[in-house]
């Protein structure tokens, strides 16, 4: 335990801070007596913690029911132990395949063209010479992130309805003779996902990597002008570098997360007739614990899947600290 | 001479280029919502025929009376913002208090506190050890099971935290002197002078709690403790249309308005407050993105 109010002057003073009484004394009191004198301070961290070992611990302990085979009439600790049981049902499952294509399909085509994206839309917003205008935009862009997936579902399905503004605009040109079902095709799911999920979070993501090139001072522009460079490569030489270590970092976190697939997006635009393209990961993980109430062999999947996350993460990690010095850990 | 204020034509055309890029990027943005508002605007019957795209074609607010007079969907909408409101109260006063002891650096264990809270962050128990012990608890069909499984999150402590440690410490000090406690510290001094990351959570919360559908899908089965979201998504992801005929039944102007016109109504209804609300919060929201982003 370290201490940094006992700087030059103060030992002289009565502490006033009661928790910092063994400075005064320069020997440490004992430890009850020390807690004791943070009892308040003690008292809020514990709420915190018992919450989480409820809320957080609990539940991590429950994945034990991965190995065992309950039901809801036992307890956790009574079921009985199958060992891997229901992994090897997972890997043979007919499903599996379809499960991880479609998990990584989006998950990829996510990080490759939702990830760039919005550090793309946020070089050239930066470069928006009216401070006004800037500002509407910003404000603009936010707009869908506020809206639920519940919401973007329900604009979604007026768009794509056989007598939606898509079907009425592609039939007008005539590049269709009878309207589609995009829903209910699955070979149009993924777009739709990418698509839907850019035009909700494009603004929003911009945020901080704004915040980072509003760090970046004005004289870098301005001896970069004098050198005659335009304005993309000030966007690559001046700006880019000044948000490299923001980019590493979310890039970590976006790799690390490529299992997740966007839960809400996916129960509210999934449906039995495109199935085969929106079945991933999580969807399957809900399917089985939640709608079939396969508890232990639902929680496996999940365990699977939590394991695999954290190793990616680590991975992430590692690589970005060799490449560009910049680590989450 | 070289002069840096004038502009070349390279210059003027890149300006104006992205200029209009940026226009694109805001008609696309705008224009999905500005369909859904003037269809919802628009008589029902009327609108079944299509091609209303920029202004309603029979001006109606027929849809909205329907909606207000529908008690099902007033109910959900009741359970939408008391869970909101309870929960973001709550959300923020418990995890301050854990982040000001976590701030300290002084805090015996606090390091162990620390840690306990970041493996949280990065490893979970999952969908169904959750649900399995919120069954426990009695949490099914039950209003707090809204608020308590998240009424604190180490991801909002981190921001917490990181805004107590800026606080002066002489702020503090002067308040020890008068003989005040840790609570009242923390009440009477840390918060007030916290209100940007204060603000900042309270929006995140409370987008969450707003738009949220999953917990009343898996932990509700008494349709008067669903929010509105869980409501919209029955009607919209299961697409019974008959749903929202029966939601507006026995009032005065079914004659006019249809399932889907309903539909767009209530949806226009549930997400007003919140764009209402976000640009007055938008240059906080910013600044608590910044701290989760560095230190998340």
């Amino acid at each position: 335990m370290e201490n940094k109010t006992s700087g030059n002057g103060s030992s002289a003073m009565k502490p006033l801070i009661p928790e910092l009484i063994e400075t005064g004394t320069g020997r440490k009191s004992p430890l009850w007596k020390r807690l004791l004198a943070q009892r308040h301070l003690q008292t809020m961290a514990l709420l915190g913690v018992v919450w989480m070992i409820i809320f957080n611990y609990i539940p991590m302990y429950g994945l034990i029911i991965s190995f065992k085979e309950y039901n809801i009439v036992k307890s956790i600790a009574e079921a009985p132990w199958v060992g891997l049981e229901h992994f090897r049902e997972f890997f043979d499952d007919d499903e599996l395949a379809n499960v991880i294509r479609n998990t990584l399909g989006i998950s990829l085509l996510k990080l490759f063209i939702g990830f760039p994206l919005p550090i793309v839309f946020a070089l050239f917003l930066n470069e928006v010479r009216s401070l006004r205008f800037k500002k509407s935009i910003q404000t603009i862009s936010y707009l869908p992130h506020f809206l639920s997936w519940v919401v973007l579902g329900g604009i979604l399905a007026t768009w794509l309805a056989d007598v939606g503004i898509i079907n009425n605009i592609l039939l007008a040109l005539n590049l269709i003779d009878k309207p589609i079902s995009y829903l209910a095709e699955p070979s149009y799911f993924w777009t739709i996902i990418i698509t839907s999920d850019i035009w909700k979070e494009l603004g929003w993501s911009a945020i901080i990597y704004l915040a980072a090139i509003a760090g970046v001072s004005p004289e870098m522009y301005e001896a970069a002008t004098i050198d005659g460079a335009g304005r993309f490569q000030k966007m690559w030489y001046v700006t880019l570098p000044a948000i490299k270590s923001t980019i590493s970092i979310l890039f970590i976190l976006a790799v690390s997360g490529v299992l997740n697939s966007n839960f809400d997006q996916i129960l509210v635009l999934r449906n039995s007739l495109n199935d085969s393209a929106s079945n991933v990961i999580d969807y399957y993980i809900y399917y089985t614990g939640i709608v079939s109430s396969r508890f232990s062999y639902s929680t496996a999947v999940n365990l699977i899947k939590a394991v695999i996350a954290l190793i990616l993460l680590v991975i992430a990690n590692q690589v970005s600290k060799k490449i560009n010095d910049t680590s989450l850990f | 001479m070289f002069t840096l204020k004038r502009k070349t034509t390279g210059e003027a055309v890149f300006d104006i280029v992205n200029n209009l890029i940026m226009l694109c990027i805001c008609f696309i943005t705008l224009y999905p919502i500005w369909y859904v508002l003037v269809n919802a605007f628009n008589d029902g019957n009327d609108a079944m025929m299509g091609g209303i795209y920029w202004w309603p074609r029979e001006f109606s607010l027929e849809n909205f009376e329907a909606v207000f007079q529908s008690p099902g969907i007033m109910l959900a909408m009741g359970i939408t913002v008391a869970k909101t409101v309870i929960g973001v109260a709550v959300h923020v006063l418990f995890t301050a208090t854990v982040a000001y002891a976590l701030s300290r650096r002084n805090l015996i264990g606090g390091k162990l506190y620390i840690l306990l809270g970041t493996i949280t962050m990065f490893f979970n128990g999952g969908l169904i050890p959750t649900f399995l012990l919120n069954r426990d608890l009695h949490l099914l069909d039950n209003f707090l099971v809204y608020i308590i499984p998240v009424m604190f999150s180490f991801f909002d402590l981190i921001i917490f935290m990181t805004f107590f440690r800026e606080i002066p410490e002489g702020l503090e000090e002067a308040a020890w002197i008068d003989g005040a406690n840790d609570w009242s510290i923390l009440f009477r001094i840390v918060l007030p002078v916290s209100m940007p990351v204060v603000a900042t959570i309270a929006l995140f919360h409370g987008v969450y709690q707003w738009n949220d559908y999953f917990a009343g899908i898996i932990y509700i089965n008494n349709p008067d403790l669903q929010p509105i979201q869980t409501y919209l998504f029955r009607v919209v992801a299961q697409s019974s249309s008959n749903q929202m005929m029966v939601a507006v039944q026995g009032s005065s102007v079914t004659k006019s308005v249809t399932s889907q016109s309903i539909k767009l109504a209530t949806m226009v209804v549930t997400t007003l407050p919140i764009v209402f609300v976000y640009p007055f919060l938008q240059r906080y929201f910013v600044k608590g993105m910044m701290i989760g982003s560095i230190k998340g």
